[in-house]
């Protein structure tokens, strides 16, 4: 017996289904987990996809809620994510992007040509994490100092810091 | 100010020990902090000030927004590393003679803040005169604090003292400018060379001696 609850989780959502119809090589892979949509995009169409997405009719997130990063581990391959949490403030709904890149080449362009918001989530992006958005106006550090070294949230940073400060 | 170097060196020692007591009498009767409200220490700061704990009984009631204005630095709560050149900025630009309250855990040590964004002690910024335990300590332990900075400045000569040349001072700290790094440093498993944010002006090394 299925609850409705696990119903909605396992179902994809007619959004989606309009945009894998629409544009299928977007879409290396949807996930749906606790009621929540995202869509694994390929690395070369996230900005094509933010625009699309930002007018589609059916769609149209207008809010770029948040960027983050993720370090999935050291070992890991590939080892950090982008993600991009998207809503709407007309439909009242939400969707995820998540980009996935490779400790060698952590580039992804950058999506503040879409959302003007953009700028200082992907800055934060690239401080804690060295992920390169290229194209970003200003990407410079914004909450660690300027002279730091590495980026802190990555799992190979060790937690005390280096030096002047550290206990060792 | 520039009026103690005339006059340690115009009149003989057992003059100025006479002077110390009166002029150490009219600077612990006056204590004017900093406002320095780094986190959660701040709230019992203020706290001290009010009309149930009364930091006035004491004479350091005036807390000042300028620098320029104040003799004690109380600095209240977690330092992090990108505030602390901008703390010794401050600190720097307390005229002599100056005092600092290193209050709380965290300021004192880095408290449960054991990680690379927080200063492990402002010990390693700024010369600290008392230091308090507590997480947050409350009103009185402030309060008690300045009362034991205030029989420090009764131990004090004006012979001890002396403003620091302009020169030395502004070698302080220049926070840092580096360009955008691309992560390449991350890969490099270098260890960065260490930038000290403290010189030891003239009259610290002293007191550490």
């Amino acid at each position: 017996m299925t609850s409705e609850a696990e119903n909605i989780e396992q179902t994809p959502s007619p959004l989606v289904a309009a945009l894998q119809r629409e544009h299928p090589e977007w879409i290396a892979e949807v996930i749906i987990a606790f009621g929540e949509t995202t869509i694994v995009v390929p690395r070369e169409h996230i900005v094509a996809a933010c625009s699309f997405l930002k007018t589609w009719p059916e769609g149209r997130f207008d809010f770029l809620a948040d960027i983050c990063g993720a370090d999935r581990g050291v070992e890991e391959e590939p080892r950090f994510e982008v993600n991009y949490h998207l809503f709407s403030t007309t439909k009242y709904h939400r969707l995820r992007l998540k980009v996935v890149l490779n400790e060698e080449d952590t580039h992804v362009a950058s999506v503040t040509g879409v959302w003007r918001t953009a700028n200082w989530h992907e800055r934060e992006t690239f401080d804690l994490f060295g992920v390169i958005f290229d194209g970003h106006p200003d990407l410079r550090r914004i909450l660690l100092p300027d002279d730091w070294q590495g980026h802190a949230l990555r799992k190979d940073f060790p937690l005390r810091g280096y030096e002047p400060y550290s206990l060792k | 100010m520039g009026l103690e170097n005339v006059i340690a060196e115009a009149l003989p020692e057992v003059l100025t020990t006479r002077l110390d007591s009166l002029i150490n009498w009219a600077r612990k009767s006056s204590l004017w902090p900093a406002t320095f409200g780094l986190a959660c220490c701040a709230i019992e700061m203020m706290n001290a000030t009010t009309s149930r704990n009364d930091l006035a009984r004491f004479g350091a009631e005036v807390f000042r927004a300028s620098p320029r204005q104040a003799d004690v630095m109380i600095v209240s709560g977690r330092v992090s590393r990108k505030m602390a050149p901008v703390l010794r900025r401050i600190y720097d630009q307390m005229p002599e003679p100056k005092w600092v309250i290193s209050m709380g855990a965290c300021a004192t040590s880095g408290g449960v803040f054991d990680n690379y964004a927080i200063v492990q002690g402002v010990d390693k910024i700024v010369p600290v005169d008392v230091y308090i335990p507590g997480c947050p300590p409350r009103p009185e332990m402030l309060i008690h604090a300045v009362m034991m900075l205030q029989d420090k400045v009764m131990k004090e000569s004006v012979r001890d003292r002396r403003d620091i040349p302009e020169e030395e001072a502004r070698e302080a700290v220049v926070p840092g400018t580096l360009p955008v790094t691309d992560g390449s440093t991350a890969r490099q498993n270098t260890l960065p060379e260490s930038r000290p944010y403290t010189i030891a002006s003239r009259h610290e090394r002293r007191r550490s001696s």
